[in-house]
C-alpha cells in the first residue's frame, strides 16, 4: 500500500476518534451546558442535607442556576455546611429561602431556591438566613405513627 | 527403613522449595527485564518517531484496521444495554434514565475495558505474533549485525501505535455503544427521545466520567502494548514458542485490563 493510502486512512480514523470525543464531551457529556463561565459561592446550613452529594444541582423554578460544591460538618453548631457555586447571571434576594428536595420519587437530591422579595441581593459568600432540611422518611412516617397512636383514645 | 523414609521425605521437600525459588527467581527476572525493555523503548521512541511513517504504519495496522470490530461490537453493546436497561427501568418507572445508564456504563466502564480486551486479542496478538516470527527467522539479529536496532525499527512504532490507537478505539466504542442505546430505546421501544438525552446531559460529568474513560483507556493501550512488543520480544523462537508467547500476550493482557480497571476505578469513581 502506498504511503499516501496510508496516510489518509490513518487520517481518518484519527479525525473519527477525535469526533466520537467530541460526540461524548457535547452530546453524552455536560461540556456544552452546565459549564457556568463566572459563578460566585453562597453557603448554606441545614439540620441534615439527607442524601445530597457534591456535584449536586442547585435549581430555581427548576433551572439549574448551580451546581453543590463542597459538603462539609461544622463540629460548633453540628450541622452540614454546604457551598453553593452559583452561576453570575444569576442573583438570588437576600431573603431566598434554600430547601432540599428530591427530583421524583427515588430520584436524586438537589438543592432548590426560592426567591423571596427582598431588594438586597445576595452577595459572594453569604449564608442563606432560612433552609429547608431533607425529609427524612423514617421521622415522617414515626410522626404518623406517634399521632394516630395518640388520636385513637380521644376519638372513641 | 525408618531412615530411607526420612529421607525420601525430606528430599521432596526440598525438592518443593527448590522449585518455588526457581520459579520465583525466573518471575523477577522477567519482571525485571520487561522494566527494562520498558524504558529502552521510552529512550529510543526519539529515534523512531524522526521516522514518522514507521508509526503510522503501525496505527493503521492495529487501529484503523480494528475498526470493524470496535464499531460492530460497540453498537451491539449499546442496543443489549438499551434492551436490558427498559426492562429493568421500566419496574421502577423510570424508563426515561435509560440514556444515563447506557452513556455513564459505556464511558465509564465498558468502552475501555470491552474495546481493550477486543483491541488485545485484535491487534496485541498479531503484534505479538509479528515480533515472534521476525525473531525466530532471525530477522532481529539481522537489523542488529546492519547497526539498525530493532527496538528503535520494530518495538517503538508498534508500541506507540498501540498506545495512541487505543483511546480512539474506546472513544469509537462508547460514542456507537450510546447510538446503539439510542436506537433500541428511542426508536424501537419508544422512551422520550428529550428525556433521553437532557437526563444523560444532566448525569454525564466531562471531567468525571467521558476524562476518566480516555484516562483509563490510555493506560490500558499502553498496558496492552507493552505486553505485546515484550512477549514477542521474548518468544522462544521456534513455532511452539511464538505459539506460546501469544496465548501469553491475550490472557496477560485481560488479566491485566481487569485488575487495572479495579484499581482506577476504586482511585476514579470512590462515591464522592
Amino acid at each position: 500500500m502506498s504511503r499516501k493510502l496510508l496516510d489518509l486512512w490513518v487520517g481518518f480514523f484519527v479525525a473519527i476518534g477525535f469526533a466520537a470525543v467530541l460526540f461524548l464531551a457535547l452530546r453524552v457529556g455536560n461540556l456544552s451546558s452546565a459549564n457556568f463561565a463566572e459563578t460566585y459561592q453562597l453557603t448554606a446550613k441545614f439540620d441534615n442535607i439527607g442524601g445530597l452529594k457534591v456535584r449536586g444541582p442547585v435549581k430555581s423554578a427548576g433551572v439549574v442556576v448551580g451546581r453543590v460544591t463542597d459538603i462539609r460538618f461544622d463540629p460548633q453548631a453540628y450541622e452540614a455546611l454546604v457551598t453553593l457555586t452559583i452561576d453570575s447571571r444569576y442573583q438570588f434576594p437576600k431573603d431566598t429561602f434554600a430547601s432540599i428536595l428530591t427530583a421524583g420519587l427515588l430520584g436524586e437530591q438537589y438543592i432548590g431556591l426560592d426567591a423571596g422579595g427582598d431588594e438586597k441581593m445576595l452577595k459572594p459568600g453569604d449564608v442563606f438566613a432560612k433552609t429547608q432540611s431533607a425529609v427524612v422518611l423514617e421521622k415522617l412516617i414515626s410522626q404518623f405513627m406517634f399521632n394516630k397512636a395518640s388520636e385513637t383514645p380521644d376519638s372513641k | 527403613m525408618r531412615w530411607l523414609v526420612l529421607k525420601w521425605t525430606s528430599s521432596v521437600l526440598i525438592e518443593l522449595v527448590r522449585s518455588t525459588g526457581h520459579r520465583m527467581n525466573n518471575a523477577l527476572q522477567t519482571l525485571g527485564f520487561s522494566a527494562r525493555f520498558f524504558m529502552m523503548i521510552l529512550v529510543y521512541s526519539g529515534q523512531s518517531f524522526r521516522r514518522l511513517h514507521l508509526t503510522i504504519r503501525e496505527i493503521y495496522f492495529v487501529g484503523f484496521q480494528s475498526l470493524l470490530i470496535i464499531l460492530v461490537s460497540g453498537l451491539f453493546i449499546g442496543m443489549v444495554l438499551g434492551m436490558q436497561g427498559y426492562e429493568t427501568l421500566q419496574r421502577y418507572g423510570s424508563s426515561e434514565a435509560l440514556g444515563v445508564l447506557v452513556a455513564l456504563s459505556l464511558t465509564r466502564e465498558l468502552g475501555p475495558v470491552v474495546s481493550a480486551l477486543l483491541f488485545a486479542s485484535r491487534a496485541g496478538s498479531s503484534i505479538t505474533a509479528e515480533i515472534g516470527l521476525m525473531k525466530a527467522t532471525e530477522q532481529l539479529t539481522a537489523m542488529d549485525m546492519m547497526a539498525v536496532n530493532p527496538i528503535a525499527r520494530v518495538v517503538a512504532p508498534r508500541f506507540w501505535g498501540g498506545v495512541i490507537s487505543m483511546p480512539l478505539l474506546a472513544a469509537l466504542f462508547s460514542a456507537i455503544g450510546v447510538f446503539g442505546g439510542y436506537l433500541i430505546g428511542v426508536v424501537l421501544i419508544g422512551v422520550d427521545e428529550g428525556a433521553f438525552w437532557s437526563q444523560m446531559q444532566g448525569s454525564v460529568d466531562f471531567r468525571f466520567d467521558v476524562w476518566n474513560g480516555i484516562v483509563k483507556s490510555f493506560v490500558f493501550g499502553t498496558a496492552v502494548s507493552l505486553i505485546s512488543v515484550f512477549e514477542g520480544y521474548d518468544a522462544v523462537p521456534t513455532a511452539e514458542g511464538v505459539s506460546a508467547s501469544i496465548k501469553r500476550t491475550v490472557v496477560y493482557s485481560a488479566l491485566a485490563i481487569l485488575a487495572l480497571d479495579f484499581v482506577l476505578t476504586s482511585f476514579m469513581f470512590r462515591g464522592v
